[in-house]
């Protein structure tokens, strides 16, 4: 199918030239890097900007720069390149758990987490990853460099706090200081290709805190808080993990869709609680379940 | 209409054409450069049947722009099976893996890409690389069957 919408194309050399042709189009130009759901929304006639601005070109931006607290991943970096990076695998296997699970191979061979969280689409299965993780999105525009937690970044489905003109250029990582286990549990209809019904991120560290995030069960991806405060300083037991379930309708507010109801999203977040939390405690045990098996 | 000159490497040859920047490259694939085994499926990125090798990872045709394809090795079934059939596409006829065959060029070039980074793949492996790739005949099973014939060395040269 073509694209009906006529556009510009431009492919800038530097990052200064990116940011430059992006401030000059005002906000009606579109980054392309990866473009696994730009050009699908391309087609579909819900993106029509005057030009679209292809970065691929910005080696910097294609380098994930680690330092010794943090990871600062380039907007060019692919979910299969997250998934075939050792040092990923070994000190962020949430986002490495979670990378797997984005779409299919074929997908994962183009599309970059930067694009994934700049869709924002509400079941993003990057995101809970990156909010237990602490991401600080990189943002580079007309009025200069800033940053940003990510948790502040997504403004509802498909709005970010982006400015007219601005880019992502990279997320930071932190790696957590302490010693600690996760998991990234995501429920589809069937095992393979499909969007999130739930996705539910835990990282259990050696101090007794936790960090539970989730997607696809409201407008936007973020921390579980409530429960997070709950279970903070305490041993997990099966006791506590009840009181942290009847929390879950606190926490979270899901819609009934195309892919699921309300009431099975609600029922099975509290399902995938039980066991996110139990196989990120006994990671960090140096137990529970194989990195990337599945917890459903 | 604001026609961009592109120059790319398919099947091993070099051409060189005008596209718009709104066109796409499965679209330009088949009815430009008249390779037609990338098929319009899905058209979204769904299902896979417009796989197509772009310096040497699959990605989905209906979701890269032409113009993206400058300077790229773009190679479809059409370029893997030069010399003839490949160990995996043996395999497929002999165990008669597709019956309409809508999907085969892009299960193929999914499971060549499979057994490329793990050539002697396990059945999770193989699942995992061919997941985005739909067929509504066969149910699977003499596609897994092939691959894994190859995986395990056990496929007749």
């Amino acid at each position: 199918m073509p694209i009906a919408h006529e556009f510009d194309y431009h492919k800038p050399k530097t990052l200064p030239e990116a940011v430059k042709l992006l401030a000059e189009y005002r906000g009606k130009a579109k980054p392309l890097a990866g473009g696994t759901d730009l050009i699908v929304w391309l087609k579909g006639g819900l993106e029509k900007p005057e030009a679209v601005v292809d970065i691929k070109a910005l080696r910097e931006l294609g380098r994930i720069v680690w330092k010794k607290d943090e990871a600062l991943i380039g907007a060019l970096i692919t979910f299969s390149e997250l998934i075939d990076n050792a040092d990923v695998r070994k000190k962020l296997p949430v986002l490495w758990e979670a990378s797997r699970t984005v779409a299919s191979v074929g997908v994962r061979n183009r599309a970059t987490l930067a694009g994934n969280i700049c869709s924002a689409v509400p079941s993003l299965d990057s995101a809970p990853a990156l909010l237990v993780y602490d991401a600080v999105v990189h943002l580079q525009g007309p009025r200069g460099k800033r940053q940003m937690p990510l948790k502040d970044f997504f403004m509802g489905p498909k709005k970010t706090a982006l400015a007219p003109g601005e880019l992502v250029t990279g997320v930071a990582v932190r790696i957590p200081k302490k010693k600690s286990g996760g998991c990234y549990a995501k429920l589809g209809r069937y095992a393979g290709e499909d969007l999130a019904q739930v996705g539910l991120a835990v990282l259990a560290l050696a101090d007794n805190t936790y960090r539970v995030a989730h997607c696809a069960v409201g407008p936007v991806a973020r921390r579980a808080e409530k429960i997070e405060g709950l279970l903070n300083g305490k041993r997990l037991s099966d006791i506590l993990l009840e009181e942290a379930v009847r929390l879950v309708d606190k926490e979270i507010s899901p819609i009934s869709d195309i892919r699921s109801s309300k009431e099975y999203r609600l029922h099975m977040t509290k399902v995938m609680l039980r066991r996110a939390l139990w196989a990120a405690v006994n990671r960090l045990a140096g137990s529970g379940p194989v990195a990337g098996s599945s917890l459903i | 209409m604001k026609n961009i000159s592109i120059q790319l490497k398919l099947n091993g040859v070099r051409r060189t054409l005008e596209v718009e920047p709104s066109d796409v490259l499965l679209d330009v694939l088949r009815d430009k450069l008249g390779v037609k085994s990338p098929k319009v499926g899905c058209d979204r990125g769904d299902c896979g049947s417009c796989t197509v090798f772009m310096n040497g990872k699959t990605v989905r045709s209906c979701l890269v722009l032409a113009v993206e394809a400058d300077g790229a090795d773009v190679v479809t079934l059409e370029g893997i099976s030069k010399n003839g059939p490949t160990r995996l596409q043996k395999e497929f006829v002999k165990r008669n893996s597709f019956q309409c065959g809508f999907c085969a060029p892009g299960v193929i070039l999914s499971a060549e890409e499979a057994l490329k980074k793990h050539p002697r793949a396990s059945d999770e492996e193989i699942k995992e690389h061919i997941a985005g790739n739909l067929c509504r005949c066969t149910g699977y099973k003499p596609i897994l069957d092939a691959i894994k014939t190859v995986a395990s060395g056990k496929a007749s040269k």
